[in-house]
């Protein structure tokens, strides 16, 4: 075994492994994120266009931003994290790169994303 | 001292049940191979040395070759000594040692070789402040050593002055590191934090009890 399959090995052993659907940059997607506040748990939902996958294995995140009154916010996530409860994909969009930074630099009616016709 | 020796496989990491990120490196750690007993009767004092990672027969000397013989063994890259090796468990020659004898949970000490950073200067190799300012007549001194002493008395340098020179490529010694887990059948040990040494350089890891 090589150096990357150890790794990977090692990552199985301590990583649960989660079934989300899969997604990719300009997708629309909701994810329920776990809060804990004092000894109160609730799930709460973000829900936006994601702009990035990066990295991979056990360290994989992506990053999903919204406009929430009027200011962009975006938020990574670990899928890895056990915060993340589930993953929904709402909308599935065209774009041409795996990295849409582009999108950050658009407002209003420019920052739409052509959905996937099938 | 117990202990073994081992390759750094590289990092990664992983969530606690809390939720933090643990960043730990992975080790491949043995199986080790016996290849010598000291005891204090031949040698003056108690010690076994391991031997790690097989090579060529036709790269090893006939020296080392009869020596890997004695202990029913083929060719090793790496020897180590490691005296009063678990005291009271009799090793003899051509045993093989590996992760078992390391626990989850409990604190080792591990040694490496460190990264080679090349000639450095005295910011980066003695952690000198420098100079953050870019007025009072500074103008290119902003990682400079500054003054080494003083001038008719002594009239030269003391010994042992920091300087400029080669950094890196040290043996470097990390202590209370936790085994967050050891998988035996890969041989491979995970160890929270970070070792020193590149990808695939050896590591020697020992418990002091």
């Amino acid at each position: 075994m090589n150096k990357g399959e150890l790794i990977r090995y090692a990552e199985e052993q301590l990583v649960a492994t989660k079934q989300f659907p899969v997604f990719k940059a300009g997708d629309t997607v909701t994810i329920k994120y776990k809060i804990t506040e004092g000894n109160k748990e609730r799930i709460q939902a973000f829900q936006g266009i994601v702009l990035q996958i990066s990295g991979k294995g056990a360290n994989k995140t992506f990053t999903v931003r919204k406009i929430s009154n009027n200011i962009g916010v975006e938020r990574i996530f670990p899928v890895s994290s056990p915060f993340v409860e589930a993953v929904e994909v709402n909308k599935r969009g065209v774009v041409r790169r795996s990295r849409i930074f582009y999108l950050r630099q658009l407002r209003g009616k420019k920052a739409r994303i052509k959905e996937k016709k099938y | 001292m117990s202990g073994l020796i081992g390759k750094k496989i590289g990092m990664t990491s992983f969530h606690d049940a809390s939720g933090k990120i643990i960043p730990c490196t992975v080790i491949e750690a043995g199986p080790c191979v016996v290849t010598q007993v000291k005891t204090k009767q031949t040698d003056g004092y108690d010690a076994i040395q391991l031997a790690y990672d097989d090579k060529k027969e036709k790269r090893t000397s006939k020296a080392m070759q009869g020596h890997f013989k004695k202990a029913g063994t083929g060719p090793k890259r790496i020897l180590r000594e490691f005296s009063r090796f678990e005291e009271g468990h009799q090793k003899s020659l051509g045993d093989k040692v590996d992760v078992d004898v390391f626990l989850e949970g409990e604190f080792i000490d591990v040694v490496g070789t460190s990264k080679g950073k090349g000639f450095q200067g005295v910011v980066k190799r003695h952690g000198f402040k420098g100079v953050n300012d870019a007025t009072h007549g500074q103008h290119n001194r902003g990682r400079a050593p500054g003054s080494i002493g003083a001038s008719s008395y002594p009239s030269r340098v003391f010994k042992g002055m920091r300087m400029a020179g080669h950094d890196g490529s040290q043996r470097v010694k990390m202590i209370n590191l936790q085994i967050v887990k050891i998988m035996s059948d890969k041989n491979l040990i995970l160890i929270k934090g970070s070792v020193p040494g590149p990808n695939g350089s050896y590591v020697i890891l020992e418990r002091w009890k």
